[in-house]
């Protein structure tokens, strides 16, 4: 099971390590993980998305909360959350492919970030699957090279239905 | 006033209790042991490795529940110490590790004597530190001591920068420590106690299961008085002996590898397990999907990671194991159920197994079985005594043929399994409990791991005695070598095995020996009469002895091979690991 987990940490240095290395010690999975400061400059957040069945899932949220510089594990499977993830991509489509492509971008809401004499970088933002599916879509117009941010997620604001 | 670095680790050290320090000089903490020299409250035990410091450190908050400490350089000195936080931080010992670091402004350029000790040990503490500012100093040291002896013990290492050291700030001692991501559960749950109480009440055949645990909580009364009022057997893990007395109708010694018959057979038929402040180690669990296959699983633990990690858990109760034993008691107490009644059948069944198959050995008329050496320590101490051990065959004979009443007197690296930690701990555990008789129960092989420590223990007179089972292998390899790998005895021979006598001797210390049975109890008496420094007994044992019970690797606890021969297990054996 894929599971996106954030972690709230003490930002200071070595933090990511201690994580890291938490999971490469214990043989768990990481698919990606990405970092940032919170509103509170002294916290970061860390999400991290895993892969494993039930009984590594709980260890490995409980091994993060034994660390010391970890404050906070959510598990956002069971909780209503948003995920996003950016990635960048490079084409290289034929001339005849160029407005097809950008067509297509469009409709994933992509934003063409910088263009050359033989590429365009597409910049798209959402959840795995829709990114997934956009990268298959524009395989055929050659991709030269992707990177992508990781996964970031944020739980919704839970709506209490009104008892009336 | 303003104080430097080093006054205020001083200052620090003696704020919290601390009396006593191993360690051992070097460049970077040049200041630190200057700021030591005129300490009159604080003893500094010079070690002759930082192996034997941080061991001996270990020793000391083994035998007396205090956290131990110890100081080293930077570099070398600090990757010395490494082995003996993974020991540490294995089987849950409180300790507070200070190495030296190169300057601030020289970390990362691969200085001289620079290693990264805090990046190191990251895996093997349960948190570390390196200092950046000697204004944050006071504060650290305060956090690294709550943190080691606080939840679930655990070394702590503090890298120092030697500008650090030096540098100024004004002392303050924080008044308390606040760590918003440290928090441990002593309280057990209330509502999970109910239900545990209600298990244990219905259960028939129940088995307690105690581990480390027991003894870190300072459990070892509530324990007994849970079994007792309940009627419940109770198995020790290795690490848990001295949690309950053997000496106790109800105790079943120890189980797993090379536990008792009875305890093993108990634990695969018991139809309630109520695990103790233990973590299902491999070597007590044998395979799990067959350990305790009838048996519901109660784990009482304060660390959540230890429940349902390596066997499945029915009833988990997060907290310390003083307390939720305290609760847990108050509960049981007003069931007031006939538990003499309830248990009996279950009671009778275990002293039948215990009669079926005692702990044996075949006594030799000719040559010195190293059981019998166990034996007569046992007899000689009246079993009033510490056991450190070293790792393999020696400590597996102490585990067996030395009855363990009280806790803290049973020292050995469970978890790591470290050769070489036996006698620089009972150096430190001698130094902790100056009264008490300390023994080291070593083969030959794990005593030359730490040999040097000798000079440690004769300039301080520290009577340690240390009980050489020496077969001039490495024996619990050949045992494996013998039993799985046809006898090819690769590399555990150790032929020139040194005169033990003459070694003690020529450190200062006294050199005893044995080589016929009827020797052994003069040689321990005569080691009891000598007071002001350390003894070496080389007990020249049966090389051929092996450890019985046994349960290979990858098999269920209660598939044990035993001595006899004849008895072969229907089953090949084969060798996983």
């Amino acid at each position: 099971m894929r599971h996106t987990i954030s972690v709230l940490v003490e930002n200071k240095f070595g933090v990511l390590s201690r994580v890291s290395g938490l999971f490469s010690g214990r043989g768990f999975n990481i698919e990606s993980l990405s970092v940032g400061e919170t509103i509170d400059p002294s916290v970061s957040l860390m999400t991290i998305v895993t892969t494993g069945d039930d009984q590594i899932i709980e260890q490995i949220t409980k091994q993060l909360n034994k660390l010391i510089d970890v404050i906070k594990v959510v598990d956002y499977m069971e909780v209503d959350h948003v995920e996003r993830e950016m990635v960048l991509i490079k084409v290289s489509p034929r001339k005849n492919d160029k407005s097809e492509f950008l067509k297509l971008s469009e409709i994933f809401r992509g934003r063409i970030v910088d263009s050359g004499t033989s590429t365009f970088t597409v910049e798209v933002t959402g959840d795995e699957k829709k990114i997934a599916a956009f990268i298959e879509l524009i395989r055929p117009f050659g991709i030269k090279e992707f990177v992508r941010t990781g996964t970031v997620a944020i739980a919704r604001e839970g709506i209490k239905k009104s008892n009336q | 006033m303003k104080k430097n670095g080093a006054e205020i680790l001083i200052e620090c050290l003696k704020k919290e209790g601390v009396k006593h320090i191993f360690g051992y000089p070097g460049g970077v903490v040049l200041n630190i042991f200057d700021a030591l020299y005129d300490e009159k409250n604080l003893q500094l035990f010079l070690t002759r490795h930082e192996q034997g410091a941080i061991h001996a450190a270990d020793g000391y908050a083994r035998a007396s529940g205090k956290v131990g400490v110890a100081i080293v350089t930077s570099g070398p000195g600090a990757t010395n110490t490494v082995t003996g936080i993974a020991t540490a931080s294995m089987d849950s010992i409180p300790l507070v590790v200070f190495s030296g670091q190169v300057p601030t402004m020289l970390i990362g350029n691969d200085a001289f004597q620079e290693a990264d000790i805090v990046g190191m040990t990251r895996p093997c503490t349960k948190h570390n530190y390196l200092v950046k500012d000697v204004k944050d100093l006071a504060q650290t040291i305060r956090e690294a001591f709550h943190i080691a002896s606080t939840g679930r013990p655990g070394p702590v290492l503090i890298d120092l920068p030697k500008d650090v050291t030096t540098g100024m700030a004004e002392f303050k001692w924080p008044k308390e420590v606040k760590l918003r991501g440290y928090n441990p559960t002593y309280q057990g749950n209330k509502w999970m106690i109910k239900q545990a109480a209600q298990m244990i009440s219905k259960a028939k055949k129940p088995v307690i299961m105690a581990g480390g645990g027991v003894i870190l909580s300072e459990a070892a009364k509530e324990l007994t008085e849970l079994a007792e009022i309940t009627r419940i057997p109770v198995t020790t893990t290795m690490m848990g002996l001295g949690g309950f007395p053997e000496t106790n109708n109800l105790s079943l010694g120890m189980l797993g590898m090379h536990g008792t018959f009875y305890a093993n057979t108990a634990v695969q038929n018991c139809d309630l397990l109520i695990g103790i402040g233990v973590r299902f180690d491999d070597r007590v669990t044998g395979r799990t999907s067959s350990f305790a296959r009838d048996a519901k699983i109660i784990q009482i633990d304060i660390d959540p990671t230890s429940i349902k990690k390596n066997v499945p858990v029915d009833l988990p109760v997060v907290g310390d194991v003083k307390s939720v034993l305290k609760d847990l008691l108050n509960v049981l107490k007003d069931q007031k159920e006939p538990w003499g009644e309830i248990r009996k059948s279950w009671l009778k069944q275990v002293a039948a197994w215990k009669k079926e198959r005692p702990l044996t050995y075949r006594f030799d008329k000719k040559v010195i079985k190293p059981e019998f050496v166990i034996e007569k320590i046992y007899k000689v101490t009246k079993g009033d005594a510490i056991i450190c051990t070293e790792v393999g065959q020696n400590q597996m004979w102490a585990a067996q043929f030395y009855q363990y009443d009280k806790p803290r007197t049973w020292l050995s690296s469970g978890g790591l399994g470290t050769m070489g930690y036996g006698f620089p701990a009972a150096i430190g555990a001698q130094i902790a409990c100056p009264d008490a008789l300390v023994f080291d129960v070593a083969g030959d092989g794990s005593i030359q791991m730490n040999i040097q420590e000798l000079a440690t223990a004769v300039i301080n007179k520290l009577p340690v005695k240390v009980a050489i089972l020496n077969n001039r292998f490495l024996g619990m390899v050949r045992q494996w070598q013998e039993l799985f790998f046809k006898e090819r005895y690769s590399h555990t021979n150790l032929e020139t095995v040194p005169d033990f006598v003459k070694v003690a001797e020529a450190y200062g210390a006294a050199g005893l020996r044995a080589t016929k049975p009827e020797e052994v109890e003069p040689v321990l008496r005569e080691a009891l009469k000598i007071k002001d420094r350390p003894v070496f007994m080389d007990f020249v044992v049966d090389w051929r002895e092996k450890v019985f019970p046994m349960v290979p690797a990858g098999a269920a606890i209660d598939e044990m091979i035993f001595e006899d021969v004849e008895e072969k297990p229907k089953k090949k054996l084969k060798a996983v690991k």
